[in-house]
């Protein structure tokens, strides 16, 4: 059994493991964990820049957000993706995602490092911007209020068990598409691009194109994250698409582990827990959250995906010493 | 490979265990009152989160934690000021804690995000801040379980835009947050003033959370009478400073927010003299708020703001709608039922509900005046009453029908006629 093929046994047995404990809980833990799975899916998307192609964007939430206030629009103006249609639904909020990440690519990704990281943030912006002040459309300040509740085509989404079955299948889709992907030819070039994009170019590599595919196929699942989002969460404000959803998003990334996919799934878990469930618990719940971040990047730069090589290291280096010990024994 | 396997699966196994643990938090016991409130407790709305919890915890302190004869478990949730933050918070209180009812949010927007969990989940919610007009007006019938215990935003201001015309002031402009609550207050200030022969000239609307007025003040057209200001949060007392600072003589109108006792202490001596209505004054002369002033500042520290206030009779409220139905939860819809019935004496003034379940009470017009009040020893900013319109409802003097006839008021409406 090759090392790759017990990681995947490894997550398969978690996500199995995940589908058969969750809706034994009670209704809130199931409403919570479907939150974070929905938004476990943008998390992962954003590690496709950020992990796998080295692209730290700070916008993530506006293709979240386009979609969600696209779903939300259509659901309660038209009552379009509330039964079968929302199976339409779904690629329309994928293409939308993709689609703006199509325009907003073409100007951030000439950019490296902390520019690519600025432009991101303000084409973000100007997507909030745009909720905010559009009042006809979005509602403004307040918001869309999701009327026609749930889609119902023969599957019942009213009921929080069914909902959660289907978002998980989502998320176990979208992890299993985007392993595929990063497994990939167009992945490895990705990866290449990320650890010495000078030498991919030499080697005669389109790296903007592959950057900006990158860029679209991280826009797309962003999407989709959102349609799911909005039926999750039944409104959907300006707060939804603000910068904080994308800081959310990246410290996920960056406290599971970039680059791993699994991580960024850990790190939504981990924040939605603290921060929904621990914030019922304890009000100086932020200081831990705080607390958890800070410790990360002193202690684990390569997120909690990091520990088992960590361990590994360490132990490595205990070996080393005692080996070394024993050899400076004079015999 | 076990130690690999059991290396990779350590924090799964752990995880796991966890939500495993979270599953089996139980449910709360058997006959009490399990009230859920949801305020913000961190976030830049912490403060008036804090006085709107204090306010309804004096009265559960006053009566012996009792509503109604009932025992009360109060449970308080974060909302963080933020309009799905109070979603999810709300569903926790519904789902995990079996809440009999849940109450509170403080802005407009986090009003419209709770009340549809109030109809989904078939559960009493009392939005005892959040004032969006349409929440008991046009979107009412969506929100059978929702009774409104506070204001709607247009409701106190429209009796100052009549004021405002009674003083003779002829042309206004206004300059208010750039959000939903801000356009409804403009909005029936514009109403009445318009109504009565004023002109609102400008409309000035500097984005929410602004700290720079620079930028706007100049635009301010030389040739007005007086000026109305609406702001939130952290802005009143930066806009007043600025705006004296700049120079400015002319008279300073409010929305209520502008001078509640809730910023009244970080003003200093530029705010003495403003004007601005609002269906509650800590410096309201009867015996009744006398008591609860002392009483309140004694415990917290502070004068009450209306935040306080409106869960504080949000609490009485429920208590004489409780010893009603015989000292236990007749469900929601009957409960509404008791509660619309009752006219209460509140510290804020006699208080009944109209029929779209919001309340029918005074409006003061207060002015801002340094003084000292209730014994207190030092000199303090007070909002002095000086005129009090009694039982003013959410539809002022242009009765039901015809109000819900117009469009809520928003950004373009009323339409700015007069606007140059």
């Amino acid at each position: 059994m090759s090392k790759q093929t017990i990681k995947i046994a490894a997550v398969v047995l978690c996500l199995v493991a995940l589908a058969v404990i969750v809706p034994r809980g009670n209704s809130f833990v199931v409403l919570l964990v479907t939150r974070a799975l929905a938004f476990a899916i943008l998390a992962m998307s954003l590690d496709i820049l950020l992990g796998f192609t080295g692209l730290a964007s700070l916008g993530q939430a506006a293709y979240f957000g386009v979609a969600a206030y696209l779903t939300a629009i259509l659901a309660n103006r038209y009552g379009f993706g509330l039964h079968w249609d929302f199976w339409l639904m779904v690629p329309l909020g994928m293409l939308t995602g993709a689609a703006l990440a199509a325009i907003f690519g073409l100007f951030a990704i000439r950019a490296t490092g902390t520019y690519f990281l600025m432009i991101t943030l303000a084409l973000g912006q100007c997507v909030w911007g745009l909720a905010y002040r559009w009042n006809s459309m979005t509602g403004g300040d307040n918001g869309i209020t999701m009327k026609g509740g749930r889609p119902q085509f023969g599957l019942d989404l009213t009921n929080d068990v069914t909902f959660f079955y289907l978002v998980f299948a989502f998320f176990a889709a979208t992890l299993a598409a985007l392993y595929v992907l990063v497994r990939s030819p167009f992945g490895k070039s990705l990866l290449g691009i990320r650890e010495r994009e000078l030498r991919m170019k030499i080697l005669g590599y389109n790296v903007w194109l592959h950057k900006y595919v990158a860029f679209i196929i991280a826009g797309a699942f962003g999407g989709l994250s959102g349609v799911l989002w909005a039926h999750t969460n039944g409104i959907i404000t300006p707060e939804t698409v603000v910068l904080t959803t994308s800081v959310d998003a990246l410290l996920m990334v960056v406290l599971g582990g970039a680059g791993t996919l699994v991580g960024a799934a850990i790190g939504s878990a981990i924040v939605f827990g603290l921060r929904e469930f621990g914030s019922t618990l304890v009000p100086w719940w932020q200081y831990v959250l705080g607390a958890v971040y800070v410790l990360t990047i002193l202690y684990l730069p390569m997120g909690l995906m990091g520990v088992p090589e960590r361990l590994r290291q360490w132990r490595a280096t205990q070996k080393k010493r005692t080996t070394k010990n024993l050899a400076s024994v004079p015999s | 490979m076990t130690s690999i396997l059991r290396k990779r699966l350590a924090p799964v196994l752990m995880g796991t265990a966890l939500a495993a643990g979270l599953a089996m938090a139980a449910p709360a016991g058997a006959e009490e009152l399990r009230i859920g409130y949801l305020a913000p407790l961190t976030g830049g709305l912490a403060q008036t989160g804090i006085d709107m919890r204090d306010g309804f915890q004096l009265y559960l302190d006053e009566h012996g934690g009792k509503l109604g004869g009932m025992d009360v478990k109060f449970i308080i949730e974060d909302e963080q000021g933020k309009g799905d933050v109070a979603v999810i918070k709300a569903k926790k209180l519904v789902l995990q804690d079996k809440v009999h009812m849940f109450i509170g949010g403080v802005l407009a927007s986090t009003g419209y995000a709770l009340a549809p969990v109030s109809t989904e989940t078939k559960t009493m919610y009392i939005p005892s801040i959040p004032a969006a007009d349409d929440l008991t007006q046009r979107q009412l019938k969506d929100f059978p379980y929702l009774i409104r215990t506070s204001w709607s935003s247009s409701q106190p201001h429209h009796p100052l835009g009549q004021w405002a015309c009674d003083q003779g002031y002829k042309k206004i402009t206004t300059i208010a947050a750039d959000y939903a609550f801000g356009y409804e207050v403009v909005g029936g200030f514009q109403k009445t003033f318009e109504d009565c022969g004023g002109k609102i000239i400008q409309k000035i609307w500097p984005p929410l959370g602004t700290k720079d007025f620079g930028p706007f003040i100049p635009t301010i057209k030389a040739d007005v009478d007086a000026v109305l200001s609406l702001m939130v949060g952290p802005m009143p007392a930066q806009f007043i400073k600025q705006m004296r600072g700049a120079g400015f003589k002319k008279p300073i109108l409010g929305g209520g927010t502008s001078y509640d006792e809730f910023v009244l202490p970080f003003m200093g001596d530029e705010a003495i003299g403003d004007v601005s209505a609002l269906h509650y004054s800590a410096a309201l002369d009867t015996p009744k708020n006398i008591a609860f002033v002392k009483a309140y500042r004694a415990k917290f520290g502070k004068v009450p703001s209306y935040y306080s206030e409106n869960n504080y009779t949000t609490a009485q409220w429920l208590d004489e709608a409780l010893k009603k139905a015989g000292g236990k939860f007749p469900g929601p819809e009957e409960l509404i039922k008791i509660m619309v019935s009752i006219k209460l004496d509140a510290v804020r003034g006699p208080v009944s509900f109209d029929d779209m379940r919001n309340p029918i009470q005074n409006i003061y017009i207060k002015k801002v005046e340094k003084k000292k009040m209730f014994g207190y020893e030092k000199d303090e900013l007070w909002n002095t009453v000086i005129k009090t319109y009694p039982n003013v409802s959410q539809f002022w003097t242009y009765g039901k029908e015809k109000f819900l006839a117009q469009p809520v008021y928003n950004k373009d409406f009323p339409p700015c006629k007069f606007c140059e």
